[in-house]
């Protein structure tokens, strides 16, 4: 049986947000003095501060505002890979594969479990280098197809809503503007043209007042 | 196998089509029904809690599971054909309702000429205006003939549009090049979402006629003639890929399956997984069930006096492919009719306008649009043109959601990830938004469909292989629409447009809509048709088939309610002549 892996997530990395730990009990970082740490459920803890790592250069904490690291991308993309998208459940991997034309879509064997544990291995050890030696190794692997899903991933943990462990504290609908799942716009939807209408986000469980059970949590 | 006791109709399918049926035959005789369907059951609460854009638009929760079956795809008979091993160019959704469940609800009907394409063109520009190895087809019925169901049809969504040509009378403000109708549309035209409304403006300034898009997606409450009502759309923005929060999108489950649950003649088995339509192989040849295996994984056969096959256009033509139904359409011969004239849309994003003002993109609904159709009618004059059929342009204001919205950059921007993307993208994610077309697709003796010889489904069946590509006329149409809607998108103000880069070869990563018809064609002959225009099997009078691959060729309109129109002409014909006495319709 695998070791029980735990990202340490802590304050003076992330700056006051919400986290989601695994029982999905929302923890804020800020006002705790010691770092929480996240059960893994896929990657080894090495692996996932990679994953933190290489996330937070596709999209960076910066002047344009807060980034996957503190969306919580790589627990998003933990729980991803653990679940059926991980594993490839409903996608045809019937033999035999072969090499087509992009027009047909990807056709390898590989799932992205597999894809990542090999991506990763070329990145060893980046957890550890300068921002710039970063970008600058992210550059080599770019045209991959483990690139590809890092950051198709990244933006999925930065956008998609928090059930998923990703999006912490709706910063990323904070940012671009989205309100997330919302009962009405009757009243709304044709006014305010050119103008920015902003209303506070909602998650779905706010919303809807439900229990939801997201997808990467069935077996 | 177990064999079940014979019922008098079995449907196999439990979307649009196949429910439709299953009310009308259900309700107006006792006819003891089973409608067979393979994907889960549905409710109306599922969708109280449906809105997470990541498991439903990303990772698609409510389509056909490929695990299990998809199917292949070469351009041309020399290629070797390889699966479709995930979603892409189209959507076939799984479970009771189908990808009616998940549509957008855009509503317009076919264009009159559509039904008689062959003959109109011929006499219209000359037989060489069709390009050399065309497959088009009459389809053996008139507009005329068929308008009373299309009412019938926008009488049961409740349909809300302004109409544009009210028993010849033009309408402006409505299509004005759309085919007659006898009534006006059931509810008025939905709000307008910002985006559509400058298109709307833009539109009309520089001489088009943009009109409100039919939708299925109600503008306010209604009553339909079965008593089922609605409320109107609230314009939360979540409609394709996601079934309807508060049911004002038209949905089997909601304007259906209520009437069906109350009839004691009609049960609807999920989970059941049809493989086999059998039939008698003499003179008098009639189909005598089908085999399935059911929910507990047991195969089972369930004889039926009636069959109507209704899953979906590629899963219709394989069904009779693998049954041995009919001869399989040969292209090097040209016999056979099982297979041939499979067609998609020219669909895509002909312009993608960068503006500076923000649009509100989250509010609207995938059927609250504004669209024009000046390029879209029967009368248009094609002396300066190169390609022959047209398409029409849409500003749908469909509700945007981050994770598919986010990254949508201008050319000149060439970062895709770091700070610098970050910085645009999130500058742009509230600023942008596409102009589509949607064009008609001809049929051509070279894109058809037939079983794989090398991959197979779950159980073992060989997959239906798609060949399939874009010929001249839809490169030519797709470069004539482009510079139309980067002209529009100008005239809307925007800052930067990028515009589609042109089609190449078929490609199914991308999507372009879940409208791919044909396989098993009507038409007034068993020489080229697979069923008649009462979509009645030429060779075995008790099986109709239902659904878009009965249509000989794709026009530009979205094809659920004319899909819809000929399941009440054959449900009428059924009922009126069929039952009295069974054998040939037409």
């Amino acid at each position: 049986m695998r070791r029980r892996h735990f990202l340490t997530l802590s304050a003076a990395t992330l700056g006051g947000v919400l986290v989601y730990s695994l029982d999905r009990k929302a923890a804020v970082l800020a006002a705790q003095h010691k770092p929480v740490r996240v059960p893994l459920r896929f990657f080894t803890e090495t692996e996932a501060l990679i994953v933190a790592a290489a996330g937070s250069r596709i999209s960076p904490s910066d002047e344009s505002g807060p980034g996957a690291r503190e969306a919580g991308v790589a627990i998003f993309i933990d729980r991803q890979l653990a679940g059926s998208y991980g594993r490839d459940r409903f996608r045809y991997t019937q033999p035999p594969f072969e090499e087509a034309p992009r027009e047909l879509g990807y056709q390898g064997s590989a799932t992205p479990r597999q894809i990542y544990r090999d991506g990763l291995k070329d990145l060893q050890g980046f957890h550890f280098l300068t921002p710039a030696a970063q970008d600058e190794a992210l550059r080599k692997i770019e045209s991959t197809l483990f690139f590809a899903l890092l950051r198709q991933n990244t933006i999925e943990g930065m956008f998609c809503d928090p059930i998923h462990g990703g999006n912490a504290g709706m910063i990323g609908w904070q940012l671009v503007g989205f309100p997330g799942p919302r009962m009405s716009y009757f009243d709304e939807v044709d006014k305010h043209y050119g103008k920015a209408f902003r209303p506070k986000p909602m998650s779905l469980r706010q919303t809807t007042g439900a229990k939801i059970r997201p997808s990467e949590d069935e077996p | 196998m177990k064999t079940l006791p014979a019922v008098d109709a079995v449907i196999v399918g439990g979307g649009w089509a196949g429910l439709l049926m299953a009310k009308e035959l259900g309700s107006r005789t006792s006819l003891n029904i089973i409608v067979l369907e393979r994907g889960p059951s549905r409710e109306l609460s599922d969708y109280a809690t449906d809105m997470d854009e990541l498991d439903y638009a990303i990772r698609l929760r409510m389509m056909q599971d490929l695990s299990k079956e998809t199917v292949t795809l070469r351009h041309d008979i020399t290629q070797r054909a390889l699966p479709l091993r995930q979603h892409g160019a189209f959507l076939p959704g799984a479970g009771v309702g189908g990808s009616g469940e998940h549509w957008n609800a855009q509503v317009p009907r076919f264009l009159p000429d559509c039904f008689e394409l062959l003959t109109k063109t011929t006499e219209k520009f000359g037989a060489n205006t069709l390009p050399e190895d065309h497959a088009v087809r009459d389809w053996g019925i008139t507009y005329n003939e068929l308008e009373p169901y299309y009412t019938r049809v926008d009488k049961l969504l409740g349909t809300s549009g302004n109409a544009g040509n009210l028993r010849g009378k033009l309408i402006d403000g409505g299509n004005i090049f759309e085919g007659w109708r006898s009534e006006e549309y059931p509810t008025p035209p939905t709000k307008m979402p910002y985006f559509s409304a400058l298109f709307r403006d833009a539109a009309k300034s520089l001489g088009y006629h943009p009109y409100p898009a039919p939708s299925a997606n109600i503008s306010q409450s209604y009553t339909n003639p079965d008593g089922i009502s609605r409320g109107g759309c609230t314009y939360c923005g979540f409609c394709a890929k996601f079934g309807c929060m508060v049911g004002a999108k038209a949905q089997p489950t909601n304007l259906l399956l209520p009437i069906i649950q109350k009839r004691k003649n009609v049960s609807l088995r999920t989970g059941a997984w049809v493989r086999r339509i059998l039939f008698d192989a003499t003179p008098k040849s009639v189909a005598g069930g089908v085999t399935y295996i059911d929910a507990a994984g047991e195969e089972t056969f369930q004889p039926a006096s009636l069959i109507f096959l209704a899953s979906w256009t590629l899963n219709n033509t394989r069904l009779l492919l693998l049954s041995g139904i009919g001869e399989p359409y040969n292209p090097s011969t040209g016999r056979g009719t099982v297979g041939s004239n499979l067609t998609h849309a020219v669909g895509f994003g002909a312009a993608t306008a960068f503006f500076d003002q923000p649009l509100n993109r989250f509010m609207g609904s995938g059927s609250a649009g504004i669209l024009f159709s000046d390029f879209d009618r029967d009368d248009l004059d094609r002396s300066s043109l190169n390609f022959i059929r047209g398409g029409y342009f849409a500003a749908r204001g469909y509700g945007f959601q981050p994770i598919g919205a986010f990254g949508v950059l201008p050319n000149s921007i060439k970062a895709t990830w770091g700070s610098e993307w970050k910085k645009a993208s999130v500058s742009y994610y509230d600023r942008t938004a596409t102009i589509g077309f949607a064009g008609e697709h001809l049929a051509y003796k070279t894109n058809f469909m037939d079983l794989d010889p090398a991959y197979k489904d779950a159980l073992g069946d060989p997959l239906l292989r798609l060949t399939l590509d874009w010929r001249d006329n839809e490169r030519k149409m797709a470069k004539f629409a482009t510079p139309k809607a980067v002209e529009v998108a100008r005239a809307m103000g925007a800052r930067e447009i990028n515009p589609f880069p042109g089609l190449r070869s078929y490609d199914a990563v991308h999507y372009n809509s879940t409208h791919i018809q044909g396989g098993t064609i009507m038409g007034d002959s068993p020489a080229y048709s697979v069923v008649s225009p009462y979509l009645q099997h030429w060779q075995l009078p008790n099986l109709f088939i239902l659904g878009g691959s009965t249509f000989p060729q794709n026009a530009s309109a979205n094809p659920t309610p004319t899909i819809l129109a000929f399941v009440y002409r054959t449900a009428d014909v059924i009922i009126d002549r069929y039952l009295k006495n069974p054998g040939p319709l037409a």
